[in-house]
């Protein structure tokens, strides 16, 4: 293939991938937007092979079956509920394979020939590449853990991270100019260094973010891919991969903006002033006054019975529990009794954008009685009875009314303005932001304690 | 420790102290639970169902008053029964400490710890123990019921082949626990229901049963401590007591409620209102046993004046024993609760719901107990004040001023660019502003499917690793390769897989 084909081929790929995320802004045409990023893919690895610079079939072929094996049998074998660890650890893969890539193109020969400001333009790319690489790496396995719970999800806080963070970043500038002026052999050194900084720098700054701030993390690291992804493409003079980078790297940037708008947060507040450590307003809340109901399955069971309008907000609770399935059953029943039976999903709630989403479409939920916080705050009043399954944050009344809450400001469902709430709950322990709830203490709301899937299918058993 | 439960001794009460369902509650707490044979035979709960549920079943009354350490009952205990409890024991009922002095006396003789139901301060926090509340629920339902039994006609409108039946008028005086019940049964059952309360803070809780709030011309609030209403102003009553003539005329029930503690009942319906009333009417005092709010009321009977049934009985909760039991059970289990598993049993009178309910502390007499303000009642109008909106966060970056920023930077690099830089710059930021502009476009439903798309052709790097395949260190590209392509085949196939599970109804 000539030079001219491929470059076209990379254009028409490009394209198929802006398709892609375009097909996935409504859920008809979703489908075709996957098909498209297929297609994309596939075409970009076909025209590399022809492009007659990959020669080592040997090595490549073997790699990429392999790969592309294990991949599929992670996409098979994935609960839905663990999506969040899937992607994580996606990440990280991108983000070592372009600390990889930025390697092997200062070590590869062809480097040499460069001179003057291609030169050195060409070396801040490798430096960037394998630096942001190098944070995605270690940072999406730490996520990876504090997700699967193999990390404690607490932030963990060395006394002067701040002054640590910028000491390690300060030093890999000054490694990086070492690295532009020192000849190639121990410019070698400079930049593994700098590999090093940008791992232990990646493990510290997620190490220090709770595991309900995973959402932003976990978007933003999904940008940082892009970013390291559009930096290898500088360093190879790759438009496709700048391209792609780029895509991906905005559509991560949106994702975060969108989830720390959601908590009123500013990123930087996320990334660097983790709950519990802005100050302790947490403990100094107005106290709450009332007092807590408890009620059980049977009486629960009566009352969605009972119930004309009942809607569902499920949270990070009904993943742990793996309740989805009983939910769904529940919702069932309750429509076959013509209950008109809604979901209100917040968009942090789960510890990925769009993961309630996810799980209730595991279960069968249809999506069109699946609805944002902005499209159901209004019809609140209306409800007959309001289920929180293992969500408190995101349902909290003090964000709205107590200025000095950690949560203040934070759009929440306001789900005490329905007529009557249960909320499962495992215990009365405080949410993720160690904000007491008052919702539980209203008058209309009684608690289920419990496991949600035990406490939901003794509900369950309770309806037919 | 014993619990014990005995059967009551009045003999037109019905209740029970504790249902079956609280038994397994006083066993977490260590104790072992001894009923009285027979103590729930009104209350529709026999003996066996109590024995289903773990308790013991005693047949002497003396030896049952004889082994119990903790004696619950619902009325104040009659003389004999202060003989027969055993000494030093820890007593729960009502108590009514300000007429019982007598009854004070002698179980303080016996060095009782008597805690009184009635007694439970009204704040918040004790709402789960506050069994007048709990009582007066039932009462307020169940004066309804006796209104509409004496009533000749239905409550609610309805139009029939054999002509229209109007609805039933309903006023409901007092709008507390018992007022608000009422109200709620009596809409239930279809009638038009107005409320009048001089607490104007309470005709949000009227409406929202569907009662309509009656209003005076008149600036007063007469919320007062404890959770009731305080004494009005002499020209309030008169304004209340014209809207209350003029009502009688027109309303087929009365229901009144108006009862301050310790003291006679207002009058507020008189003789001459019940007259002005249609035969047939009714009229229900619950404040019977305070002397009733309306002149004719003869407490705990009912009869016929002017052509209006006015019932005074005093025994409502009572007349719905099995309710009534159960929501009292269910006070005292909150109450006993408080004093803590028997290994740590202790009367802790820091604890102000236990201090104000101790009427008497090892025989000494500790009743009035230091005041305690209520805590619920005025909150609802600051509410309103701290509802403000909470300002959103700006943030520093303007869209104007980040344009701006970007714009200069763009043009620095151009100033002394290097030409095959600045056209991947260009490839670079168009991209990014086509990545802006459709991913917004995303449903935020569809953002996990997103992640895992980009997360997929993120992958795209396997190509700078293919380019270095062949060159000196095929191995560190390999590496790149292999872990690129676990990516781009894991993140669409899982992608497909969770589209595949998104249905359409």
């Amino acid at each position: 293939m000539t030079e001219g084909l491929i470059t076209m081929a990379y254009l028409v790929s490009g394209l198929f991938f802006i398709l892609s995320l375009g097909g996935l802004s409504k859920q008809e045409t979703a489908r075709k937007g996957n098909i498209y990023g297929i297609l994309g893919m596939t075409l970009a690895i076909l025209a590399t092979f022809a492009s007659g610079e990959v020669e080592n079939f040997k090595l490549l072929i073997p790699l990429m079956l392999g790969g592309a094996m294990i991949g599929a049998v992670l996409a098979k074998r994935v609960e839905m509920t663990s999506m969040p660890e899937l992607v994580a650890i996606l990440h990280s893969f991108v983000g070592l394979a372009a600390v990889l890539v930025g390697v092997v193109s200062f070590i590869d020969p062809r480097d040499v020939e460069l001179t003057g400001a291609n030169k050195l333009i060409h070396e801040i790319e490798i430096l960037l590449g394998v630096f942001i690489g190098g944070v995605t790496f270690t940072g999406s396995v730490v996520a990876f853990g504090k997700l699967r719970g193999s990390l404690s999800g607490k932030p963990m806080l060395l006394p002067g991270r701040h002054l640590l963070n910028l000491g390690m970043l300060g030093a890999s500038i000054w490694l990086g100019a070492q690295f532009i002026e020192q000849g190639h052999d121990q410019a070698l050194i400079s930049l593994l260094i700098v590999m090093g900084i940008s791992f232990v720098l990646g493990v510290h700054l997620i190490v220090a973010i709770g595991g309900a701030d995973m959402p932003v993390v976990v978007s933003m690291l999904n940008s940082y891919s892009g970013w390291a992804a559009a930096a290898a493409g500088f360093m190879l003079k790759n438009d496709l991969l700048i391209i792609t980078g780029a895509l991906v790297g905005s559509s991560g940037a949106i994702l975060s903006y969108i989830m720390c708008k959601a908590m009123n947060r500013s990123l930087a507040n996320v990334i660097f002033g983790g709950f519990g450590t802005a100050g302790g307003s947490a403990a100094t809340a107005s106290e709450i006054e009332g007092s807590i109901t408890e009620t059980s399955a049977d009486e629960v069971a009566e009352e969605l019975k009972e119930a004309k309008e009942v809607l569902i907000v499920p949270g990070y609770g009904m993943a742990v529990a793996q309740a989805q399935h009983v939910v769904k059953d529940i919702t069932e029943t309750l429509r076959g009794k013509d209950v008109n039976v809604r979901f209100a999903i917040h968009p942090v709630a789960g510890r990925l954008p769009g993961h309630m989403n996810v799980l209730l479409a595991e279960a069968n939920v249809p999506y069109d009685i699946v609805f944002e916080m902005d499209e159901i705050n209004d019809d609140l009043p209306d409800v007959d009875v309001l289920l929180v399954v293992g969500a408190n944050d995101i349902v909290n009344p003090s964000a709205l009314e107590d200025s000095s809450s950690p949560i203040a400001g934070m759009p929440v469902i306001e789900a005490w303005n329905a007529k009557s709430v249960v909320a499962l709950k495992r215990s009365m322990a405080a949410g993720y932001s160690g904000v007491e709830n008052p919702l539980y203490f209203k008058d209309n709301t009684n608690m289920l304690f419990g496991d949600a899937k035990d406490t939901l299918s003794a509900v369950f058993s309770k309806l037919g | 420790m014993k619990l014990v439960v005995p059967k009551e001794s009045i003999s037109s009460e019905k209740r029970v102290a504790i249902s079956p369902e609280n038994i397994s509650a006083f066993e977490t707490l260590g104790y072992e639970v001894w009923i009285e044979s027979g103590a729930g035979d009104l209350a529709n709960f026999p003996d066996n169902l109590y024995v289903q549920s773990g308790a013991r079943i005693s047949n002497e009354k003396s030896e049952l008053w004889a082994k119990g350490d903790l004696v619950l009952k619902i009325n104040p205990p009659s003389n004999e029964e202060v003989g027969l409890i055993k000494e030093g024991a820890t007593l729960i009922s009502f108590a009514y400490p300000a007429r019982n002095e007598e009854l004070l006396q002698s179980l303080g003789e016996r060095k009782i710890n008597w805690m009184a139901m009635d007694c439970v301060p009204r704040i918040s926090r004790a709402q789960s123990m506050d069994a007048l509340s709990s009582m007066a629920n039932v009462a307020g339902y169940r004066a309804v019921v006796e209104a509409s039994h004496e009533f000749g006609r239905f409550f609610t409108g309805q139009i029939t082949a054999a002509g229209k039946v109007p609805p039933a008028k309903i006023l409901v005086i007092g709008a507390g626990v018992a007022g608000l019940a009422a109200i709620g049964a009596a809409r239930n059952m279809g009638a038009i229901v107005r409320a009048f309360d001089t607490r104007p803070a309470v005709q949000e809780e009227v409406k929202s049963l569907g009662g309509d709030f009656l209003m005076l011309d008149f600036e007063e609030d007469g919320a007062g401590s404890g959770g009731y209403a305080k004494v009005m102003s002499k020209e309030f009553i008169e304004a209340e007591m014209k809207l209350f003539a003029e009502q009688a005329e027109e309303v087929d029930i009365i229901i009144t409620t108006a009862m301050i503690p310790g003291k006679k009942s207002p009058i507020l319906i008189t003789e001459e209102m019940v007259r002005s009333m249609k035969p047939g009417s009714v009229i229900v005092d619950l404040a019977a046993e305070g002397g009733g709010n309306c002149e004719l009321t003869e407490a705990g009977r009912s009869k016929v004046e002017h052509g209006v049934t006015i019932l005074g009985y005093t025994d409502l909760p009572s007349r719905l024993p099995a309710q009534s039991s159960r929501l009292y059970g269910n006070n005292l289990v909150k109450l006993v609760n408080l004093l803590g598993k028997t290994d740590q049993f202790a009367i802790n009178q820091e604890d102000e719901i236990i201090r104000g309910a101790l009427v008497l502390d090892h025989g000494q007499i500790s009743w009035p107990p230091p005041k305690v303000e209520v805590s619920v009642q005025p909150v609802k109008p600051i509410e309103e004040s701290v509802k403000e909106p909470v300002e959103e966060k700006k943030s520093i970056f303007s869209p104007g001023l980040m344009l701006g920023g970007l714009c200069i930077l763009l043009l620095a690099m151009g100033w002394q660019g290097e030409n095959e830089f600045l056209d991947q710059l260009t490839v670079f930021v168009l991209s990014c502003f086509v990545g802006y502009m459709v991913v917004w476009n995303v449903t935020p439903s569809l953002h996990t499917p997103l992640m895992s798309v980009t997360n997929a052709i993120s992958g795209i790097i396997v190509i700078g690793g293919m380019l270095f395949v062949s060159g000196s260190n095929p191995w560190i590209a390999g590496m790149a390769i292999f872990l690129a392509t676990i990516n781009i085949a894991g993140g669409f196939l899982v992608t497909h897989r969770m589209l595949k599970m998104f249905r359409k109804e």
